[in-house]
């Protein structure tokens, strides 16, 4: 396996008013293509801030950032643009999808931003949905779905421009056990199935389980990063 | 992205808060309306006195006589007897920037024909009045100089004289009576319609002047000439000769006060129409004072519109939007609606001068110049006024607008 990620030595503080706030403390991480991360910590250890760094949406002060190889922690806003657009696909907790919008259009979102034609569009957008299992629901907007297939929709959007890695920020945070297993299912199929390096941010144990590494977060600095022989057996999708 | 996806997804913007939309674009539509009907008014009005003017014929002088004084009590203009018919042939004669001269004498007099009287002008004028005032003859013929030599009975006259004396009737070659005189109907005048103060042109019966100084009014003298200059540029030369030659006829000293007076039309031209651009520009700055405040509104509308989607736009930003992507999609609501509200403002400013013109009876012009310009700015209203909400969207920090709640 190639290295996909590796960061140096991060340091990110956040000033509020005249307090400063470390959020990260030196970090340093390899995750190779094709890995599925856990990453595990409390509120304020600094799992958000490394998200929003890998995802190319915040800069370290200090510490370099290599996706495949590039340093990218210093790119133009422009290229970080670029970045999320095409190796990066974001999941959130909150499923972030355009309200009053149908779920073919909130997938085809960002393929508007490079460039595909009409057809070619449409055509990827109702692949991934189907592959999430939403080839039924393509003209509900957001509030005529569940939370769970809401969720699926944003994983369909993140896949839809072909990206090498997924960061996923507590993507089962609003959703109950059940649908939560189902989600995490669909992340392991597409991590094993299509090969899709998966970093997920989680505070439940049992959800990381469903990654083969877990790294764990405290004030700002790793204090675990293990592989478990042992993961949640893949469920029927 | 491409311009179309831009702007179709500016238009589903729109169409999501319609009411709101039409609401902001009232603003541009009632400016851009008010803008060309307010300029169609001031531009007919322009037009209006133009045709007026131009009506009382261009290039034109009036010479009237000076007032008389008389123990100190100063009479008013064309109350003494010096202008002569021979002032007049002179003016022809002499001066090289003279084209048509013409002695004028008026009165009013009962005219009867028949069983049916009307009371008019009658105005006793040379052959070269036709082309001075530029009367079209409808029916017959005009004066002509054989007329003037003999003295002739014989009368032009108006449509409305010959509507009210002969209703339906062929008034050529009938017979009318002035103060008695019997004069035989030559030609009959084209309509002209009213003056600007409404006095109504075609009232009028034009005779020889020489039948009007021997045989209606029984005076040597003439109670104004009028001139035509061969030009518009020429109008001032020839007001200086016509002044110089009649100084010298009438034998006035270099002392002395003129005993005639010159008056050009051009100059009560020029006032009438700078009075009408004048007008034309205020209400022209009073209607885009509404377009602006139409800007404002939609600048504010579009600053709503910023606040409410934040999180759109960081959704939009974290999926590979640029900030030039963003800018451009805020840019280009605020643009369509301007751009919108101008093209219904158009309709609707051309609708309601039309309806102005039909029903006010105001005569109003609508330049498609006014249009292109009005649609313009309106477009770069929403430039203008949209670029700061846009700017403010684009500069937003992913992270934030995200968590925006």
């Amino acid at each position: 396996m190639s290295e996909l990620i590796r960061v140096e030595d991060v340091h990110k503080t956040y000033r509020m008013g005249d307090v400063e706030v470390p959020a990260l403390r030196g970090i340093n991480l390899t995750i190779e293509h094709g890995e599925f991360v856990a990453v595990m910590g409390s509120s304020g250890s600094g799992t958000s801030t490394l998200m929003n760094i890998l995802g190319c949406l915040d800069r370290p002060n200090t510490g370099k950032y290599f996706l495949e190889g590039h340093e990218v922690g210093s790119l133009k806003p422009d290229q970080w643009a670029y970045i999320r657009n095409k190796r990066i696909g974001f999941v959130f907790q909150g499923f972030n999808l355009l309200s009053r919008t149908t779920a073919l259009e909130n997938v085809e979102l960002p393929m508007m931003y490079n460039g595909f034609a009409g057809q070619e569009r449409h055509q990827r957008a109702i692949e991934v949905l189907s592959l999430v299992g939403l080839d039924k629901r393509l003209d509900h907007t957001p509030n005529q779905l569940s939370g769970g297939q809401q969720q699926r929709v944003a994983i369909a959007r993140a896949l839809v421009n072909r990206p090498s890695l997924i960061l996923a920020d507590e993507p089962t945070g609003n959703l109950d056990s059940a649908t939560s297993n189902e989600i995490m299912a669909l992340f392991q199929h597409l991590n094993t199935g299509q090969g899709i390096t998966i970093i997920l941010v989680t505070h439940e144990a049992d959800i990381a389980a469903y990654a083969r590494r877990q790294i764990i977060f405290r004030d700002g600095l790793v204090i675990s990063d293990r592989v478990s022989e042992q993961v949640i057996a893949k469920m029927e999708h | 992205m491409q311009a179309f996806m831009t702007l179709r997804i500016a238009l589903r913007a729109l169409a999501r808060n319609k009411l709101r939309a039409f609401l902001t674009m009232l603003g541009i539509i009632i400016g851009v309306g008010a803008v060309i009907a307010m300029v169609a008014i001031g531009e007919g009005a322009k037009s209006t006195i133009r045709a007026q003017i131009a009506a009382l014929g261009t290039n034109v002088l009036i010479v009237l006589p000076g007032s008389n004084v008389q123990g100190g009590v100063r009479a008013g203009f064309g109350n003494v007897n010096t202008l002569l018919d021979s002032d007049a042939k002179a003016m022809a004669r002499e001066l090289p920037s003279v084209a048509f001269v013409s002695p004028v004498l008026r009165r009013q007099d009962q005219v009867v024909a028949g069983n049916l009287n009307w009371g008019t002008w009658a105005q006793g004028v040379a052959p070269e009045f036709q082309q001075i005032r530029d009367w079209q003859v409808a029916e017959g013929r005009f004066l002509h100089e054989g007329d003037m030599d003999s003295a002739a009975k014989v009368a032009v006259i108006g449509q409305t004289v010959a509507r009210q004396l002969f209703g339906n009737d062929d008034a050529l070659d009938a017979v009318i009576r002035i103060r008695n005189i019997p004069f035989r109907v030559v030609g009959i005048l084209g309509a002209k319609g009213q003056t600007g103060q409404g006095t109504d042109q075609d009232d009028t019966i034009m005779i020889p002047y020489t039948t009007m100084q021997k045989r209606l009014m029984r005076i040597t003298w003439v109670q104004s000439i009028v001139v035509k200059a061969v030009s518009a540029e020429r109008v001032e030369e020839a007001e200086e000769q016509i002044t110089l030659l009649l100084r010298q006829r009438h034998r006035i000293g270099p002392e002395r006060e003129d005993d005639f007076n010159v008056r050009n039309l051009s100059d009560i031209a020029e006032a009438a129409t700078t009075t009408a651009r004048v007008m034309a520009v205020l209400l022209g700055s009073v209607a885009s004072i509404s377009l602006l405040v139409g800007g404002i509104g939609i600048m504010n509308i579009m600053l709503v519109s910023v606040t409410e989607r934040t999180r759109e736009i960081g959704i939009r930003m974290a999926v590979g939007a640029r900030s030039r992507d963003i800018m451009l999609q805020f840019l280009v609501e605020a643009v369509v609606m301007a751009a919108t509200g101008g093209l219904i403002g158009i309709l609707l400013g051309v609708g309601s001068s039309e309806v102005i013109k039909q029903w006010a009876q105001w005569p109003t012009l609508i330049d498609p110049a006014i249009i292109a310009i009005a649609f313009l700015f309106s477009g770069a209203v929403g430039v203008f006024f949209g670029f700061y909400p846009a700017k403010k969207a684009a500069n937003l920090d992913p992270i934030d607008a995200l968590r925006y709640e």
